[in-house]
């Protein structure tokens, strides 16, 4: 059961409240129309789907309902960060992965001054 | 190998039980066979099996990094059915059934296949019309199949709540007959001894740590027992073949994910068929010890941890509690997680890769226990005739490139 920080409400919820929707950081061809079959499809298909460090998408879905990104550990599942969209992560394969790596918030503004994120 | 009978078990029992023969060897590896199979589940010992019955090639290996059948093939829920909707689909888990009915006197092992229909139930019109055209599919395939009423259902499993009263009625369901259910264990045991009786080397707790690959041609592992060589390499890993299609530097068009499943405690019999439903997502059956065994979808994360979450538990058995109230206060017993590597169409990939000699039998999903013979005698044909083998052709990795995809997530439905 996770227990995850929402970067936009600036809170930790429950797994429940959350979907999982994915890789993070695919970028969608700049020009669809010229992609030959090998790389759309490899766009539209292939992972990553490694043992380690992962980078997700997850959507708060009865929350905020906004999407944000997680970088988890699909092997001890555990949970080192997690950060909004359009951010990198912090945290990469590269990076030696530190053991006990609290989720600490990426954005300290309170969420009560951010625009549209109450649900 | 001794063969195993009634006769036998009289003649043991004289004994005590105590002169069985050990089931198979347990070799140190040779430094070179003609085929290796990474991975000791169901289907890579089925491939060794089928290599050395139907191809004879009996010069292989099977290479496993822990113990055999301790990954999905221990894990699944045991269902065996047929009834897929796509001509391609249909006629491998076809051949797959058809290889499961002889299955036991095949490799002189009981799998203890038990014949006893599965259910598909629908709870909505549209639910209906899928099953119907499903059904109309799977009979023009030569799979047996009919569509079943309310009262149907309600005949073949009393104990469901098939009454207007239910917050989804049962409106009818698609019944397959020769479906079943089979013991998972006994299948890789059983293929591991066949196998064995014919020279395959079976390699337990030996884990492969990387391919040794030469100008594009496989020319055998890496091992944490020294290199082996082969020409041959068939890498039937399930939730790890993403893990190791990295290792010989290919991307596959998969992701794994943990499906859990349960037990409860042992009860008198009360459901003797498998009702599946993907409407109120879950399935359930009755094993031959009387625990009812359960499960629904997969845990949405990405995960290779072999557990999932707390809350995928908790929907499976409101499913479970939604079709059988009467099943409320069954305590369950055990609780566990596997990794199945799922593609975007839920169809598996039998495949060659860029790496000649290099074959991956992966992404069987959620639904690779039924598919056991099957795919690993369409596996073994095609690693031994260097060509794949008609069915599993169209299951290449090339569709997620080429566009022809084989989406059977209506007949895959709820995860099983």
């Amino acid at each position: 059961m996770f227990y995850i920080y929402c970067p936009y409400c600036g809170e930790h919820r429950e797994e429940e409240e959350f979907h999982p929707k994915g890789e993070a950081h695919i970028a969608r061809p700049a020009d669809p129309e010229s992609c030959s079959d090998e790389e759309w499809g490899d766009y539209l298909f292939f992972r990553t789907n490694p043992r380690g460090i992962h980078h997700e998408m997850w959507v708060h879905a009865v929350g905020c309902r906004k999407f944000f990104n997680i970088t988890r550990n699909t092997a001890t599942y555990a949970i080192l960060e997690t950060y909004r969209m359009g951010e990198q992560p912090s945290i990469t394969d590269d990076t030696r992965e530190p053991l006990e790596v609290a989720q600490t918030p990426t954005e300290t503004t309170p969420a009560d001054n951010l625009e549209g994120v109450r649900a | 190998m001794q063969r195993y009978s009634g006769f036998g078990l009289v003649k043991h029992a004289l004994s005590h039980h105590e002169n069985w023969q050990r089931q198979w060897r347990n070799p140190t590896p040779k430094k070179a066979y003609d085929v290796i199979i990474i991975g000791g589940g169901g289907h890579g010992l089925g491939t060794a099996y089928y290599l050395a019955k139907e191809f004879g090639i009996r010069n292989v290996a099977v290479i496993e990094k822990g113990w055999l059948g301790g990954g999905n093939t221990a894990r699944n829920t045991t269902i065996v059915r047929s009834n897929y909707l796509w001509d391609e689909a249909a006629a491998l888990y076809e051949h797959s059934l058809k290889l499961w009915e002889g299955l036991s006197q095949d490799i002189n092992y009981n799998v203890m296949f038990s014949q006893r229909g599965v259910l598909n139930v629908g709870h909505t019109l549209q639910d209906m019309r899928d099953i119907q055209r499903r059904v109309n599919a799977n009979r023009l395939n030569g799979v047996d199949s009919e569509v079943l009423d309310a009262k149907g259902v309600q005949e073949l499993v009393p104990a469901m709540d098939c009454s207007q009263n239910a917050r989804y009625p049962v409106m009818g369901a698609s019944w397959q007959p020769r479906a079943g259910v089979a013991r998972h264990d006994a299948v890789a045991w059983g293929f591991a001894r066949a196998a064995d009786a014919y020279g395959v080397d079976i390699l337990q707790q030996t884990e492969v740590t990387g391919f040794k690959i030469r100008d594009g041609q496989i020319h055998g592992v890496h091992t944490n027992r020294g290199d082996i060589e082969a020409k041959t390499v068939g890498c039937v890993t399930a939730g790890n073949s993403g893990v190791m299609a990295k290792m010989a530097g290919l991307k596959m068009p998969m992701e794994s994910h943990p499906l859990q499943a349960l037990v409860s405690e042992p009860l008198k019999p009360v459901l003797d068929t498998v009702v599946m439903s993907n409407h109120v997502h879950g399935y359930i059956s009755q094993s031959d010890k009387g625990d009812l065994v359960i499960g629904a979808g997969i845990d949405g994360y990405n995960g290779y941890g072999q557990r999932g979450s707390y809350p995928t538990v908790e929907h499976t058995l409101q499913a479970i509690v939604e079709m059988f109230p009467s099943f409320s206060r069954v305590r369950m017993n055990r609780q566990w997680g596997g990794i199945v590597d799922t593609c975007p169409d839920a169809c598996p990939i039998l495949s060659k890769t860029k790496v000649k000699g290099l074959y991956f039998n992966c992404g069987w999903g959620t639904g690779g226990f039924k598919a056991t013979p099957g795919s690993a005698h369409v596996f073994a044909s095609s690693l031994a005739k260097g060509e794949m083998h008609p069915i599993a052709a169209p299951f290449s990795i090339d569709r997620f490139n080429t566009g022809a995809l084989i989406d059977e997530h209506g007949a895959a439905g709820v995860a099983h």
